[in-house]
This record gives C-alpha cells, structure tokens and sequence, in this order.
C-alpha cells in the first residue's frame, strides 16, 4: 500500500429527509481521535473551526451525563450548543443528543423541535493506522434537518451577505 | 431570514423537487442513464400517471430531460439542476472541514506525545 500522509476531507451527504451524514478520515488511531473528540482541553482547541473562540468546554463523560460547548463567534455573539450522552463505548462508539441553543429571536426557537434537538451517533472506525470518524445526525423533522445544513450558513457566509445589502442600499 | 433562504417557499425549485422520497428514486434510476417511463413504472412499482406526475415536477425544475423516440418518451437526468443542493451542502461541509483540519492539528499533538513516551499499551 502507498504511504498516505495527507488527511481526508470531510464528505457530507443526506441519505434521508431527517439525517445528515458527515464522514472524515485522521491520520491517527482511533484512541487518540476518540481523546481529541472527549476531553474539553481538547476539544476547546478544534470545535470552533475558524468560525471564533471557544470560550468553555464542561464534558461529563457518563451514559446520562451533559457537555456544554460555548464560543464567541468571529462576529461577537456567543454561539453555544449541549446535549446527554446516551450511550458509550470508549474509542469506538458515542450516542448524544445536540441541541443548538438558539437565540431567542429565531423562528424555531421554543418549537419543541428545537428543544429536543437532535441525536448524533458518533462512531470511530480504524484501518491501518488511521481512523474514520463517521458522525450520524438524526433530525426529528427535515426542517430542522435543513436548519442545521442552514447553519454553515451563518457567520462568514451571513456576514458576507450582510455586506453585500449594505453595499446594494448605499447604491440607491 | 437568511437560514431559509436557501430553502425559497416556492413550489418549483430542485430543493421541494426532490424533498418527495419517489422522485428520488426517479433520479436514483436515471443516474445509471436515460431511460423510458416504462421502465421507470416497471422499477418503482407506481401506476403510469403517478410516474408521470412526479417526472412532470422533476421536468419543471430542470433536474430532468426528455426527448421521444418513436411512440416512447425517454428521460435523463440533468445533474446540473442538482448544483444549488450541492451547494447548499457543500457549505455545511466546508465548516465541518475547518473544525477537522484543526483536530489534525491536536491529533499530530497528541502522536508525538505518545511517541515520546514510548507509545502506549491499549
């Protein structure tokens, strides 16, 4: 087999109207994946991507127990998310539920869609040395589904077209 | 808003066009190649007007061709249609793979660590 050094790139696919699947491979075993992706230290340093600063990380790592991630978006407004662990199995499998805390003003928020937010199956598979993280999010309705897709929408891509508006108005 | 935008409340985009899990199927079939309703009926096991109706949706929409042959209609996928979809995935995506390439980061961290330490014995 050709040494691969470089990592993979993160595929997103809908398999159904309530699921989105999200598939990446680490030039790392699985132990260490599985580290980065549970302990706060860790997971303080990546989960914010390029999108702002994460400003807390609390992971009670039990079947029954919460995380709360919180970061300061690049924009300044804080953007915070949390969920229960509902089941586990070290290196290999997580079962949590997610729930983006939304800002009062969104129109889903209160729904009881929003509350219940939606359930991630996290699974971590090793070949040769690297791993292939593969994360299941299932969605109670599609329009939450879509929501999150939305999401990736917001901060840079939001900004970006708030941008624009401002231009367009000040052409009049 | 911005977060529906993408998804307009309009009946005719390529988004409400294959929301319908049968019209999928239809675009399923046809990614192999062009193929006449009959088929399509044969496949998907519906009666011939309601394959009809869903090909009439995915015609409007543009994610379909059809052209005739003899007394047969064929029709083709035009994946081009598909594009806004990918697009609007493909941004989620992008995020996603932002928040990887920093966990790549920690992962190469955490490697030379353990490698320091003699490696682990799991």
């Amino acid at each position: 087999m050709v040494a691969v050094t470089s990592n993979g790139t993160a595929v997103v696919t809908l398999p159904t109207d309530t699921q989105i699947l999200i598939t990446r491979e680490f030039d790392a075993p699985k132990h260490l994946v599985y580290r980065a992706y549970t302990e706060p230290d860790l997971i303080a340093r990546w989960w914010s991507g390029e999108r702002g600063e994460v400003t807390s990380v609390e992971v009670d790592l039990r079947v029954g127990g919460t995380w709360r991630y919180v970061m300061t978006a690049n924009e300044g407004f804080e953007v915070a998310f949390h969920g229960e662990f509902r089941e586990i199995v070290p290196n290999e499998r997580i079962v949590t539920t997610e729930v983006y805390e939304m800002p009062e003003d969104d129109p889903m928020a209160g729904s009881p869609e929003a509350e219940e937010g939606a359930l991630n199956i996290v699974t971590f598979t090793e070949a040769d040395g690297r791993t292939t993280l593969t994360t299941v999010v299932e969605c109670h309705t599609m329009e939450v589904r879509d929501a999150i897709i939305n999401s990736g929408m917001e901060g840079g891509m939001q900004e970006a077209m708030d941008r624009l508006e401002q231009v367009a108005v000040s052409l009049h | 808003m911005m977060r529906f935008m993408a998804r307009a409340a309009t009946t005719t985009d390529a988004f409400n066009a294959v929301a319908e899990p049968r019209r999928r199927e239809i675009l399923d079939a046809l990614v192999g190649g062009e193929r006449p309703v009959n088929d399509l009926v044969t496949l998907l096991g519906l009666t011939q007007p309601l394959v009809s109706k869903h090909l009439r949706v995915l015609r409007e929409v543009g994610l379909v061709d059809v052209r005739d042959e003899g007394r047969q209609r064929i029709y083709r996928l035009n994946g081009h249609s598909l594009k806004p979809i990918h697009d609007w995935v493909k941004n989620y995506e992008r995020s996603w793979e932002k928040r990887f390439d920093r966990l790549d980061g920690v992962l190469e961290e955490l490697k030379g660590r353990e490698e320091r330490d003699g490696g682990s014995d799991e």
